[in-house]
């Protein structure tokens, strides 16, 4: 009974010690996280001069970047801006303005339907490819055998695929808006309670719409990319332990990239405006 | 091989093997220790042996040495640097033969050794050629150089490995149980090619392994770590008689049906 009593100040004392710890370590993870994602990103930079010699693998990480990833960008933003002509379409069709369909699809797509579209299929099918790939290379030793080589991991395996996301971002960006708008005419055109002919759709989006929409959209997108690649680099490479690890490194990848683009989204959208 | 042909060997890989000195070293992971003050030297062109049973820090030990591991306590100097400064890595040549090969998987054979050369800047194309095809064909991998990993045997994968460090012309190379998983005649032949590459190269090497063959056919001293401690450091000759019994039973492991160890720790 008295040890008991004795001991009932520690326990006391753990359970106050021990909650703020519980709601500390979430943030001090997050804080973690960045400090390493900006420390890869400087070694990274630091490399930038050995980008032409490395212009294979950036040919490389751009067709894997871009040109793979360009016929599900597509298929989407066909039924994105399809889907946003018709719900347009049936709200304008109670109140009259269908006109405007066209611009709203037009501003709709590259201010941030087409960006963020775009950096949330990177994000799944890139950033996890990239995340598996680089956990897969640190639980085989292969990170390790590079730094014995005196090879930089953040040279080989992160600088060319930065450097090609900021290249396959924007035409990914324009395929986007370009097939959103594109399916937003049809559907335009053929529902019945639209009926706006094509000439009609884009004459609205070229008279209210001009370049620095569609720029403010390429800036987003080479924010999102950017981010997407340099988090699921970081989380591959900082990946410890077997092969359970690596399946938790791709989910860890693709979660923090798709809440990063969203956060990112409203910050970059308030910073252009 | 004769002293002559010997320094020209060291004078084609361009730098003098290397000492290692590993001073006081301590690790712990997560509060657990796994080295407990390891005090060593190793001399330049040497072959050092170290043994010990699985989990007593002998990989450990070699990655402080390679410097992928920082030290709790203590240091490890490799001709005169230390180990766990990246910059080593640059004034050193130092290649580490990984147990499982750490291959690149995504790369074929011919690739994963001209890497080195590639990313550094050694040579024309040819060169680098001329260079991967000797390593190759010194460990009988000719036929190997345009296959996957995935398309080797372990005791394949075993000598690309040492072959991607051979064309690094280490100075200092370290080698995690190079003869595991392979069977008698590959472990011998592992084994002189060790022998081999220090004769034509001059090379610091620091095996770690099991093989109580290999530390008596190739080492020059064998050290044995117990529970992260050096227990015994000298001449392989020791190992045929060793004064410790704990060195004694790991060297020599009598099968007791009658008293089987798993029951006397059970016990």
């Amino acid at each position: 009974m008295a040890a008991e009593t004795a001991n009932a100040p520690e326990e006391n004392e753990s359970i106050l010690t021990a909650a703020p710890k519980q709601v500390v370590r979430p943030f001090v993870r997050v804080l973690e996280g960045i400090g390493s994602c900006l420390r890869l990103l400087f070694e990274a930079a630091r490399h930038i001069p050995t980008l032409p010699r490395q212009f294979g693998r950036f040919i490389e990480q751009c067709y894997l970047i871009g040109y793979t990833t360009l016929p599900i960008v597509a298929i989407l933003s066909f039924f994105i801006g399809s889907v946003l002509a018709l719900q347009s379409g049936y709200a304008a069709a109670n109140i009259g303005p269908k006109q405007f369909i066209g611009l709203l699809v037009g501003l709709s797509m590259a201010r941030e339907l087409g960006p963020v579209m775009a950096a949330v299929l990177l994000a799944g099918r890139v950033g996890s490819a990239i995340a598996a790939e680089l956990a897969s290379m640190k639980v085989y030793q292969e990170i390790d055998a590079l730094e014995t080589m005196n090879i930089p991991p953040a040279r080989m395996l992160v600088l060319p695929r930065l450097a090609a996301v900021l290249a396959m971002m924007p035409v990914l960006t324009i395929m986007s808006d370009l097939v959103g708008w594109f399916g937003g005419a049809i559907v335009a055109k053929y529902t019945h309670f639209i009926s706006i002919e094509p000439a009609s759709y884009f004459a609205t989006m070229r008279q209210y719409m001009d370049f620095s929409d569609v720029l403010n959209g390429l800036v987003k997108a080479e924010i999102f990319g950017f981010a997407v690649v340099l988090v699921c680099c970081n989380i591959g490479l900082n990946t410890r332990g077997g092969p359970r690890e690596i399946g938790a490194s791709v989910t860890r990848g693709v979660v923090t990239s798709l809440i990063l683009i969203l956060v990112l989204d409203y910050f970059v959208t308030k910073a252009l405006m | 091989m004769n002293a002559s042909a010997t320094d020209s060997a060291s004078a084609r890989s361009g730098a003098a093997a290397v000492g290692v000195s590993v001073e006081e070293l301590s690790k712990d992971f997560n509060g657990f220790p796994v080295l407990r003050g390891i005090t060593l030297t190793v001399n330049p062109g040497e072959i050092f042996v170290l043994m010990g049973p699985s989990g007593s820090g002998k990989s450990v030990l070699l990655k402080h040495v390679v410097g992928l591991e920082r030290p709790s306590a203590g240091r490890v100097l490799v001709d005169g640097h230390d180990a766990s400064d990246p910059a080593t890595r640059g004034r050193v040549r130092m290649a580490l033969v990984f147990q499982a090969g750490a291959l690149f998987n995504s790369m074929t054979v011919y690739d994963n050794l001209a890497l080195y050369p590639r990313e550094h800047r050694l040579g024309t194309e040819s060169a680098i050629r001329d260079k991967v095809m000797r390593a190759l064909q010194i460990l009988s991998l000719e036929n190997a150089a345009g296959k996957v990993p995935a398309e080797l045997s372990g005791g394949m994968r075993k000598r690309v490995a040492i072959a991607r460090a051979l064309v690094m012309e280490p100075q200092l190379m370290l080698y995690d149980e190079p003869t595991s998983e392979l069977d008698p005649v590959m472990s011998a032949t592992i084994s002189e090619v060790i022998a081999t590459l220090r004769e034509q190269y001059h090379v610091t090497s620091i095996v770690v392994s099991h093989d109580r063959d290999l530390a008596l056919g190739i080492a020059d001293r064998v050290g044995i770590l117990m529970g992260g401690r050096l227990v015994s450091l000298g001449p392989p000759a020791d190992l045929r008689a060793p004064t410790d019994p704990r060195v004694a039973d790991f060297l020599n492991p009598v099968i007791d049906l009658r008293n089987p160890r798993f029951r006397q720790l059970a016990g």
